[in-house]
C-alpha cells in the first residue's frame, strides 16, 4: 500500500505522539506529589525564603503556565536545573547514563552469547538431555523476579563463596553480578524463541530437500536454518533489549550501581522532578529508538512487513 | 479460531479437545487453589503472630525444636519474628493484589480492547496510541511515581498494577475483534437486525473468552511479581504488615548471617510466579494455539 518511505513517516508520527504523552503523564504525575520546597531547605526556614525559592523554579505559577513552560522547554531538550544537584537536570541524567549502557550492554552481550547458542542446540538436538536441562532452567530463569535473582547471585556468588563484591561499580569483578541479574530474564527468553523459531525452519520443505539433496547437517543448520530463523530472532532480541530498561531500575537499586536507573528512583524520593522528567524521558526515548531501528531493519530484511 | 465454522461439520471436535489437558494443569490449580486456602486460613494455619516476635529469639535459624510444639520452622527475622508466620499471612497480599490487579487490567483493557477492534476508526488510533506510550517506557518508573504520589494503600497498588497490564488485553483483543469482525456470521447477524451490544456479547465476547483467560493468567503471575518488585522497592504494603517483598527487603541486610529470612519468602515467590506462568503457558496451548509467540 504505502512506500516505505510512507511507513517510516507513519511510524515516526507515532513515536512523536508516544514521547508527547509520556512526558505529559510524568508532568502530571510529579506536579501531584506535593512541594518539593520544604525538602530543600531546613525545616525552620522563613516562609519569605521558601516563597522565594518556589518562585525560582516557577512553582508559583498556575499549572497550565508551568505545562506550557515545561513543553517548550522540553522540544528544546531542557528539563530544567535540577533541585537536588543544581545543575542542568539533562546533565546530571546524562552523566548516570554511562554506567546503564555499561551494565546494559554487558548483560544484552552475555545474554545473548549464553543463549543463542543454547537455543539453536536444544532445537537441533531436540528432547535430548540438554534440552530438557536448558528448557527448564529457562523457564524458570523468565519467570523468577529480577531482585530475587540479584539476592540469591548476591548470597551464593559474593558471600558464600566470595567471588564478587555485593554491590558499587568498578572493574570488571562489579559488573558480573549485576550483569547476570539483569541479564537472566533476557538470556532465557532469547534461548527460548531461538528454539522455537529453529524448530519451526527445521521443519520446513526446503530443508528436507537439502537433507534430500545429501547437504550435510552443519550446512543445513547454519546456512538455510538460521538465516531463516533470524527474523523471529531479531524481534524478540530487540524487544528484550527495551525491556532490560525497566529492569535496570530494580537491578541499580539492588546492586547499588550508579546508573540512570537508580537515579530515578532517587529523584522520585528526593522530589527532584527535573531529573525524574529527564530519566524518564531517555528511557523513552531509547527504548522507541530501539523499536523504531527495528522496525526499519525488520522492513529492510522482509519485505512483507513494509505494508 | 475456527471451532465454530468445524462445530457444523464435527458435533464431537470438543471431546478430543478435552482430553488433551496437561496433567500438570491439575496440579497447577491445586497449587493456586492451596494458595488461596493459605491466604484464607491464615490466622489459623500461621503458629506465631506475624507482627509480634520475642527479641530474644531474634535471627534464629529453621529449627524443628520447640518446648510447647511451635517452632520456628522456617526461622525467625531481625526483630525475632516467625518466617513462616509472616509468609503464611503475605499470601493474603500477594494474592489480594494480584487477582485484584488482575480484574482491573482485564476489565479495562478488554473493553478498550473490544471496542477498539469493534469500532476502529479514531477509537482505535487513540487506544493503540496510548498502549504504544505505555509500552515506550519502564512502567516501572511510572508505577513508583503514582505510589510515592498517592500513598502505598491496598487499593492504590491494586489500580497501578492493575493498569500496569492492560495493554496486553487490549492489543491482543484487539486484534482478534477486527478479525471476527469481518467474518460473516458477524455481518449477517447485523444484517438481520442484531444490535451492535448483542453481537458484541453473544457473539464475540464468547471467541475471545478463551484468550483473555490465557491472558488473564499469565497476567497473574506478572502482577505478583510487580507488586512484590514494588515492596521489595520499599513502595507496597507498608510494614509491619508482612508481604513477600518487603520480607526480602529486609533480609536483605542479614544475608549473611540469616539467609531465611529473604530466601523462604522468595522461594515461595518465585515457585509461585512459576507455576502460574506456566499454568497460563499450557492453557494456552490447549485453548488457544494461535497465540503462540504473543508475549
Amino acid at each position: 500500500m504505502r512506500g516505505f518511505g510512507g511507513f517510516l513517516a507513519y511510524r515516526l508520527f507515532r513515536t512523536l505522539v508516544a514521547l508527547w504523552l509520556v512526558s505529559t503523564v510524568v508532568f502530571v504525575v510529579m506536579r501531584l506529589s506535593g512541594d518539593p520546597v520544604p525538602l530543600l531547605l531546613p525545616p525552620d526556614a522563613p516562609i519569605a525564603e521558601m516563597e522565594r525559592v518556589r518562585r525560582d523554579l516557577g512553582l508559583d505559577r498556575s499549572l497550565p503556565v508551568q505545562y506550557g513552560v515545561f513543553l517548550a522547554n522540553v522540544v528544546r531538550g531542557d528539563f530544567g536545573r535540577s533541585i537536588h544537584f543544581r545543575q542542568p537536570a539533562m546533565e546530571v541524567a546524562r552523566s548516570y547514563l554511562r554506567a546503564t549502557f555499561e551494565l546494559g550492554l554487558v548483560a544484552f552481550a552475555v545474554a545473548l552469547i549464553v543463549a543463542f547458542p543454547i537455543g539453536v542446540l536444544s532445537a537441533v538436538r531436540r528432547n535430548s538431555l540438554l534440552d530438557h536441562a536448558t528448557m527448564a532452567v529457562a523457564l524458570v530463569g523468565q519467570s523468577a523476579p529480577t531482585f530475587f535473582i540479584g539476592i540469591l547471585l548476591i548470597l551464593i556468588l559474593a558471600l558464600r563463596f566470595d567471588l564478587f563484591p555485593t554491590s558499587g561499580r568498578g572493574d570488571w569483578r562489579h559488573l558480573v553480578l549485576p550483569a547476570l541479574t539483569l541479564g537472566a530474564f533476557t538470556m532465557a527468553s532469547i534461548a527460548r524463541i531461538t528454539r522455537s523459531a529453529v524448530l519451526e525452519v527445521l521443519r520446513a520443505d526446503f530443508v528436507r530437500t537439502a537433507r534430500a539433496k545429501g547437504v550435510s547437517e552443519l550446512w543445513v543448520v547454519t546456512k538455510h536454518t538460521l538465516r531463516n530463523a533470524a527474523l523471529p530472532i531479531l524481534t524478540i532480541t530487540g524487544l528484550q533489549f527495551g525491556t532490560l530498561l525497566g529492569g535496570a531500575v530494580v537491578t541499580e537499586t539492588v546492586f547499588a550501581w550508579p546508573g540512570i536507573g537508580r537515579l530515578a528512583i532517587q529523584s522520585i524520593y528526593n522530589r527532584d522532578y527535573p531529573v525524574v522528567q529527564s530519566t524518564v524521558f531517555i528511557a523513552a526515548v531509547l527504548f522507541i529508538a530501539t523499536n523504531l531501528l527495528l522496525d526499519v531493519l525488520y522492513g529492510i530484511l522482509d519485505p512483507r512487513a513494509r505494508a | 479460531m475456527s471451532s465454530d465454522a468445524l462445530a457444523v461439520a464435527l458435533p464431537a471436535a470438543s471431546a478430543p479437545r478435552r482430553a488433551r489437558v496437561p496433567w500438570p494443569l491439575y496440579g497447577a490449580g491445586m497449587f493456586v487453589a492451596l494458595l488461596a486456602l493459605v491466604a484464607l486460613a491464615a490466622p489459623l494455619l500461621a503458629p506465631h503472630n506475624p507482627e509480634r516476635g520475642s527479641l530474644r529469639a531474634r535471627l534464629k535459624g529453621p529449627t524443628l525444636e520447640a518446648s510447647d510444639g511451635k517452632a520456628y520452622l522456617l526461622g525467625t527475622d531481625q526483630l525475632g519474628r516467625d518466617v513462616l508466620s509472616r509468609m503464611v499471612f503475605g499470601t493474603r497480599v500477594s494474592l489480594t493484589i494480584g487477582f485484584a490487579a488482575v480484574a482491573v487490567g482485564g476489565v479495562v483493557g478488554g473493553l478498550l480492547g473490544l471496542v477498539a477492534g469493534f469500532r476502529g476508526g479514531w477509537v482505535d488510533e487513540i487506544v493503540m496510541t496510548v498502549a504504544d506510550a505505555q509500552l515506550a517506557f519502564p512502567f516501572i518508573l511510572l508505577a513508583i511515581g503514582i505510589i510515592a504520589v498517592l500513598g502505598p494503600s491496598f487499593p492504590n497498588l491494586i489500580i497501578v498494577v492493575g493498569l500496569s497490564g492492560w495493554v496486553t488485553y487490549a492489543r491482543v483483543l484487539r486484534s482478534q475483534v477486527l478479525s471476527l469482525r469481518q467474518r460473516d456470521f458477524v455481518s449477517a447477524i447485523l444484517a438481520l437486525g442484531g444490535s451492535v451490544p448483542r453481537v458484541l456479547v453473544r457473539h464475540i465476547l464468547p471467541n475471545v473468552a478463551s484468550t483473555f483467560m490465557v491472558i488473564a493468567t499469565l497476567e497473574l503471575a506478572r502482577a505478583i511479581v510487580l507488586e512484590a518488585t514494588l515492596s521489595f522497592l520499599g513502595l507496597g504494603i507498608q510494614p509491619p504488615t508482612p508481604s513477600w517483598g518487603g520480607m526480602i527487603q529486609e533480609g536483605r541486610e542479614y544475608l549473611d548471617s540469616a539467609w531465611w529470612i529473604s530466601v523462604c519468602p522468595g522461594a515461595v515467590l518465585m515457585l509461585t510466579s512459576f507455576v502460574v506462568s506456566r499454568t497460563g503457558d499450557w492453557l494456552r496451548d490447549v485453548l488457544d494455539p494461535t497465540l503462540r509467540g504473543e508475549s
